[in-house]
């Protein structure tokens, strides 16, 4: 692998830019594995990253279907952040926050990693109770967030309207500010690249069609379009596709997939300096390096892989952005796309084993995956080297919708009672 | 007369000129003007900077495609737009347009500094530098990055401009006014179809307007538009739609169409938006969209004055503005033929046709030497020199070794073949088909009910345009008709290339293939090299196509060239999805009416009137206002709501509690129904009495509560939560519709059709008693917890007596329209009671001093009964209710859930702070054991005592034990009680 | 925005006037308490999700006010039909004749 800096652009600029090696290498699939992640996303990445860094397990493929990152990873809004309500969640983004803060340097691509700040506004009375639980909670757990005033928050975000006659006025907010932005498609390149030099095989248009199990019931290989392949374990890291490949294996998952839109605006200068959420008018924002309003809205109504969605729901997201940043009604909307997440009943993922020895998941992270890219390609690489949770994704099973012991996210959000 | 504008032709009026200024110069054009065609007209050709090198770029295209020409208009008061394309934007008298990304100014522009590091910033190079030290990314290059991107100016003041939006249904829809289009509405019409016809320009007529040859049904082509138009606005069936880009093509042949209304405009009207979204839905959609021409790829093909050879054409024959004196044009197709010969015309000396070619057709060759246009067959481009504008270009034969050559020109016309514009076939989820003879992908397989003609179908002659149109809008099954005839019309081809072949060796200087993004032909092969084989992966890794363009010029260029670097065709490496909006659309046709107080409905109470008019502040719950305190001069919220909690314990408080959802449930099995879907037990419960019902979600967990009447055997009264009302109907008539279809039930929300007034206090039924009627009120006859059907001040009601505040309390549900009437009557009467009206924080206070939960407040979805210390809402000898089975659940019955307590605080007068943990260890760091949380927190007025309602493990067990609220500076500790605190035997209600 | 037909009120309406129900033909469970907590947890939580045809229940909230089924494609979201509450899933026969 050869190592980015400044001093090497110069030197390839004197090689005119021809002497650049492949970020990561083509290589053909080989018959077997010691394991297989079925997901070239970043999570699917950064497991097999982690699973040859620090469990020394190297024989490993990634298989993607399509390209890599072409999933969720490069379709979501990228915010970065671990203000989570309950214990089990905020250890668990804090834990991959922790790992996105020095993750640049460690892989050796600039993954434009800003922690500008995220800010979660609180409309009502009842926003404000959840959101300062929210604050007290983080406090205690070790992780920032603080609770601003309207003028605290104006002050943080200029284009905020705080003004108190709004339909929605601003009540306060919450602060986290070690949150914010990265570059989506150069962390399933960075750790595509850094697992590559580890000696991972990275096997793009390679689409998983079955799982194969042995006369024990362990996980056998996956038949791709590119063939049969063995391996002696097999995850699912594969978003929206979680339910499809674990039928594979004769499961049935608490696991349905909805069309989520996003979009962005044409480049501008400089104009909003942090991340702003708003869960009560169901919109958050940020902007890019390149100048780009980010915007995100919410999940459509009904089951979907179509990855589009309405037009409706666009400009109910987009009222809502005038509506919090009135100044912004001018500027123009240059893209807007969709994508399909896997959500559970309880708004919480599961990194797991699976009944099927052998077989293990990571899914069911809803719209928030991207923010736990780091820790969950973390968490899962030592579930498969281990065949046992780390004490931080414990308590993220499939049993626990069985149990009762849910881990309620979207209850704890502002959602109104 | 501008000093490039050409005496006749054209369809501007000369006679009319209007003023405009840019970067602050004052200028004239003439009535019919584009901004780029009236700068043309002025001999400007160079008007911005490119985004990543700053290097000067010119007006490249007469249309939506336009990638450089973005600048910005301001028209003051806060109308300042950025990135205006100059050739859509019409010209209008007082126009101001500035360059933008450029400092300090668009002649000396510092930014060019950039293209020094020219090498070392090659493709993706960010990705592989800043890095060192960790800290400096975002004190330092962070900053740098982001001042240095981002086009346009960042809005600074409010937008006075209002949007507008409406719905419309047609059955055919056609997007795009040229030939195809027009023929397509003139088809559809003509048999009685309801036509909507959109096209973007200000006039329709797409390609025939810059026409000035062609004869169609042996009619010059632009009195031919002149009349189709005049049919089409005649016709009844037909809406024509001018200024309207349809942007979006969604599910089931929904588009959304803006229309935009005022930017031409010199004058403003306050009542006209400045645009509308049509959302449309139409039973057949003709995609007339047209095609774009594309650029070729070689050095220095960026110059100002290097433009699209069909947008000179347009400047000449429609806007009568020659692009230069002395043009020359490269090409690789027929088209850009039609272009040299217009102007040698129109008597502009064009310099030379450089075709790569060698078999250029002999017609052409012919009428070229008619025209006296020297025609260089088999040559490429090397270079194209000059500075602010295009000077000089050096051609040399295709075959290497032939001689170069060095070509003085003004202006450098550029043709690489034609793009079918297949964006909203595409996002209509249509499978496109690469057709190799054209280079391009055309519509394949419709995914909708929609046809493509014309240009955008692959079908590049007027004739198969005309007919085209006529045989889509008619229906009919073959794809071409034989309506119209074209006199004189030659097929146009051409062949398709990556980049333009060049000698030098090694390539000098940067060819372009994204202009805005300044994407060069070795940035693609650079991510190629680099392993990015996918089109989405260099398209991400280069940014071509992502500019405000998306690629229209662009993408197919970049394609060609990835497919060359990699060894594989076209079809093999994919292509880039196409996403809404087709251009640019401003956020606020998107939010149309949503703004302001229209951005979400608001509920308003029957007596939101009287509450504003007596001072009430209001807060938002759920979709309602409620009036939240009223506060009496020089009062905050605590000391109102102090005052109103005592005046309701002392005498009588009053408020309105309408927003409460009502079902009625109705019928023969209507206490059956109601045992299956609340925890509690009906059967039992007498005609006149009431009960508090506790309803869970199927998981188990508490979903809403309220308080129940039985009016007859066969019929109930049913309250919900404000904001659960309409989930808990639609999961009441779930149930009921679904499974228990048997039941004889009949749900009916009335949540509109009673105004609920509350009274509290121990004088409350002092006050009513003279104006009931047809109700006993004695407190053995109308005991706690009981309904009443009579009349109050004549007027029909329910009565029910029940408190959520503990006092002795009726809730006076009478029909809406006279809610406010009877509210002013109670409270004039209650004037000798020092009666008090009281709010929702009031309320909050009230009920909390009784331990009496508010679900969403005590409750966030994971608590089950005994949780909130319920178990005994719980109908033990029922078999089966919703959410029973849940309830059994292993972690569910496990020990130590959290259980509903009051707390204490050791010093009476702090009130904790809602949503504040709580730790059973004073001092511990974090990660701290949280054990549960405040959920209700106030200061009790009467009481003089703050207090608090809280969940927290084994609670119940731990009555009397101290525990700690940390705060940030400090840490309360607080006495674990019993969640009354106020009459827990309950003496108050019961008199 | 989906244009759906409530085959109650036999129109095709625009989805703002409905509310998605989930997965149909998931039929509660007449005695509860006879059910495994995995068999409950089946019940409860466990969906198909498929890519392709789902059946699935809607409600037409601001209309009839009915609770009805549908087959929808969830790759393109057609709807192939829509048909009441309480009828039989429809077979895969009818679900092709349907498509064509």
């Amino acid at each position: 692998m050869v190592h980015f800096s400044l001093p090497t652009l110069v030197g390839k600029a004197f090689g005119k830019n021809k002497g650049w090696p492949q970020q990561w290498s083509k290589p053909e699939p080989k018959k077997n594995y010691d394991a297989i992640i079925i997901g070239g996303g970043g999570h699917g990445l950064s497991a097999a990253y982690y699973l040859a860094k620090e469990h020394g397990v190297s024989n490993v493929a990634v298989l993607e279907k399509g390209w890599l990152g072409g999933g969720n990873t490069g379709r979501n809004t990228t915010i970065i952040r671990s203000n989570y309500l309950c214990d089990e969640s905020a250890r668990l983004y804090d834990h991959a926050l922790g790992l996105w803060e020095g993750l640049s340097q460690e892989i050796n691509y600039n993954l434009m990693f800003s922690q500008r700040g995220v800010l979660m506004l609180a409309h009502t009375v009842h926003d404000v109770q959840v959101l300062k639980r929210h604050v007290h909670a983080n406090r205690l757990n070790g992780v920032d967030n603080e609770w601003l005033s309207p003028d605290q928050a104006k002050a943080f975000c200029p284009p905020l309207n705080i003004s108190p006659k709004a339909r929605y006025p601003v009540l306060g907010a919450a602060l986290q500010k070690r949150g914010g932005v990265a570059r989506h498609d150069a962390v399933a390149w960075g750790y595509a690249r850094a697992a590559a030099a580890l000696g991972v095989d990275i096997i793009e248009q390679c689409e998983v069609t079955g799982i194969r199990r042995g006369a024990d019931g362990r996980v056998a290989g996956v038949e791709t379009t590119r063939g049969s392949i063995g391996a002696k374990k097999i995850a699912i890291s594969a978003a929206a596709h979680s339910s499809i490949l674990l039928a594979m294996a004769g499961i049935r998952a608490p696991i349905e997939t909805f069309p989520l839109q996003a979009l962005v605006s044409e480049p501008i200068e400089p104009a909003f300096p942090c991340v702003v959420l708003s869960n009560t008018v169901h919109a958050y924002i940020s902007q890019s390096d390149k100048g780009e309003l980010v915007i995100g809205s919410g999940t459509e109504q009904y089951l979907s892989y179509s990855q589009g969605g309405p037009l409706h729901s666009v400009e109910h997201t987009v009222a809502a952005i005038c509506e919090m940043f009135p100044i912004f009604t001018r500027l123009r909307m240059l893209r807007n796309w969709g994508g399909a997440v896997d959500m559970t009943p309880d708004r919480s993922p599961i990194i797991a084993k699976t009944p099927v020895p052998g077989l293990y998941l990571n899914g069911g992270w809803g719209s928030g995956g991207f923010k736990a890219t780091p820790g969950a390609g973390h968490l899962l690489a030592w579930t498969v080297a281990k065949d046992e949770p780390h004490a931080i994704n414990a308590p993220f099973t499939l049993e626990r919708f069985r149990s009762g012991r849910l881990i309620d996210e979207a209850a704890a959000a502002a959602v109104a009672h | 007369m501008n000093a490039y504008r050409a005496d006749q032709g054209g369809r501007v009026e000369r006679g009319a000129s209007v003023a405009f200024s840019f970067n602050g110069t004052n200028l004239s054009g003439v009535k019919g003007d584009t901004l780029a065609s009236a700068l043309l007209a002025n001999g400007i050709h160079f008007v911005g900077r490119s985004f990543k090198y700053h290097r000067p770029r010119g007006i490249m295209s007469a249309g939506t495609e336009e990638a450089s020409a973005l600048l910005g208009i301001d028209r003051g008061q806060g109308r300042y737009d950025t990135n205006i394309r100059a050739t859509t934007q019409e010209l209008f008298d007082g126009l101001k347009a500035e360059s933008q990304h450029c400092w300090p100014s668009l002649r000396w522009d510092m930014g060019v500094l950039n293209e020094l590091g020219g090498p070392v910033m090659s493709t993706g190079f960010y990705y592989k530098t800043f890095m060192w030290p960790k800290s400096a990314w975002e004190k330092v290059y962070e900053p740098i990055i982001r001042k240095s991107a981002g086009l346009g100016r960042a809005p600074r003041a409010f937008d006075p401009d209002c949007y507008a939006s409406r719905y419309a249904h047609c059955d055919v829809l056609v997007v795009g006014g040229g030939p195809a289009g027009l023929a397509a509405a003139l088809s559809a019409s003509h048999k009685g179809k309801k036509v909507i016809l959109a096209d973007e320009q200000a006039e329709m007529g797409g390609s025939l307007l810059s026409d000035t040859g062609s004869l169609i049904n042996g009619e010059a082509a632009q009195a031919w538009l002149a009349s189709a138009l005049a049919t089409l606005v005649e016709r009844d069936n037909v809406t024509v739609l001018t200024r309207t880009t349809a942007v979006g093509y969604y599910q089931q042949n929904f588009l959304g169409l803006v229309e935009r209304l005022s930017d031409h405009l010199r004058v403003l009207d306050a009542d006209l938006p400045r645009e509308r979204m049509w959302r449309v839905r139409a039973s057949q959609v003709v995609l007339a969209t047209g095609a774009i021409e594309r650029p070729l790829v070689f050095a220095g093909n960026d110059r100002p004055g290097t433009m699209l050879a069909s947008a000179a054409r347009t400047y000449l024959n429609r806007y009568g503005v020659r692009v230069g004196n002395r043009p020359v044009v490269v090409t690789c197709h027929d088209s850009a033929y039609l272009a040299a010969f217009d102007l040698a015309n129109a008597g502009v000396g064009v310099a030379a046709v450089i075709d790569v070619r060698d078999d250029v057709p002999a017609a052409l060759l012919e009428k070229a030497g008619r025209l006296g246009i020297e025609v260089l067959g088999g040559h490429t481009v090397l270079a194209a020199k000059g500075g602010l504008l295009v000077s000089a270009i050096v051609v040399a034969p295709v075959q290497a070794g032939g001689p170069a050559r060095t070509i003085d020109c003004d202006a450098l016309l550029m043709c690489g073949g034609w793009t079918p514009s297949v964006h909203l076939f595409s996002q209509a989820k249509g499978m496109l088909s690469w057709r190799d003879d054209l280079g391009a992908y055309v519509p394949g397989r419709y995914a909708q009910n929609a046809r493509s003609a014309g240009a955008c179908d692959g079908r590049f002659l007027l004739l198969e345009a005309l007919n085209g149109g006529d045989a889509a809008g008619a229906g009919l099954s073959d794809p071409i008709s034989d309506t119209y005839t074209v006199a004189e019309e030659t097929h146009s081809s051409g062949i398709s290339l990556a980049a333009l072949p060049t000698s030098a060796k090694p390539a000098r200087g940067k060819a372009f293939v994204d202009f805005q993004h300044d994407v060069t032909i070795k940035d693609i092969r650079q991510a190629v090299l680099e392993g990015f084989h996918s089109i989405e992966h260099i398209k991400r890794y280069t940014t071509t196509g992502m500019a405000t363009d998306q690629g229209k010029t662009s993408n197919l260029n970049g394609l060609a060239i990835a497919s060359e670097a990699l060894g594989r065709p076209i079809v093999d490496i994919g292509l880039t999805t196409f996403r809404p909006p087709y251009t640019p659309t401003s956020f606020g046709v998107f939010a149309g009416y949503s703004r302001g107080d229209l951005f979400d409905v608001t509920r308003k109470s029957p007596t939101d009137r009287w509450a504003e008019q007596h001072g009430a502040v209001f807060e938002p719950v759920s979709l309602w206002r409620r009036a939240r305190y009223f506060p009496q001069p020089g009062e905050d919220m605590d000391k109102a709501v102090a005052r109103e909690c005592k005046a309701t314990r002392a005498s009588i408080g009053i408020s309105d509690a309408s927003t409460l959802g009502k079902i009625e449930v109705v019928g023969r099995d209507a206490a059956e129904f109601l045992n299956r879907m609340y925890t509690n037990p009906w059967t039992k419960l007498g005609i006149g009495r009431c009960r508090y019902g506790l309803m869970l979600g199927e998981d188990g967990f508490v979903l809403d509560d309220g308080v129940v009447g039985r009016l007859a055997e066969d019929r109930f009264h049913v309250t919900t939560t404000t904001g659960g009302a309409a989930r808990v109907m639609a999961h009441m008539e779930d149930y009921l519709q679904t499974e228990w279809a048997d039941l004889n039930v009949w749900l009916t929300s009335i949540s509109e059709q009673w105004a609920v007034i509350a009274l509290n206090g121990p004088n409350t039924r002092q006050l009513i008693a003279p104006f009931v009627e047809a109700i006993d009120l004695d407190k053995e006859a109308f005991p706690h917890m009981a309904i009443r059907e009579g009349k109050i001040f004549g007027v029909p009601t329910r009565l029910f007596r029940v408190s959520f505040t503990g006092e002795l309390g009726f809730e006076i549900n009478v029909p809406s329209r006279y809610g406010l009437a009877v509210w002013e009557r109670l409270m004039e009467a209650g004037a000798k009671y020092d009666i008090v009206p009281y709010g929702t924080e009031t309320l909050h206070v009230l009920r909390a001093e009784k331990g009496y939960i508010i679900v969403g407040q005590e409750t966030d979805g994971t608590q089950t009964p005994d949780d909130v210390g319920m178990a005994w809402a719980i109908g033990k000898k029922k078999p089966d209710f919703v959410g029973k089975r849940s309830l059994e659940r292993p972690d569910i019955v496990a020990p130590n859930r959290k259980q509903l307590v009051g707390l204490l605080t050791e010093e009476p007068r702090t009130v904790l702070e809602e949503g504040a943990q709580i730790v059973a260890e004073k001092s511990a760091s974090p990660p701290v054991d949280m054990i549960g949380h405040v959920t209700s927190a106030y200061w009790s007025e009467c009481l003089q005592h703050s207090i608090a309602l809280a969940v927290v493990e084994g609670g119940r067990a731990r009555m009397g034990e101290a525990l700690y609220v940390p705060m940030p500076d400090t840490v309360h500790t607080v006495k674990v009680v019993d969640p009354v605190f106020y009459d827990a035997s309950g003496e108050r209600l019961n008199v | 925005m989906l244009l759906i037909k409530c085959p109650y009120c036999q129109q095709e309406r625009a989805e703002v006037e409905f509310s998605y129900a989930g997965e149909a033909h998931i039929e509660r469970p007449s005695d509860p308490a006879a059910l495994s907590d995995a068999e409950w947890e089946a019940y409860l939580f466990l969906r198909s999700n498929p890519r392709g045809t789902h059946f699935e229940r809607w409600y037409h909230i601001h209309g009839c006010g009915r609770y009805f089924n549908a087959v929808r494609d969830t790759v393109t979201d057609n709807f192939v039909r829509t048909y009441p509450a309480g009828m039989p899933r429809p077979s895969v026969h009818d679900i092709d004749d349907a498509k064509t």
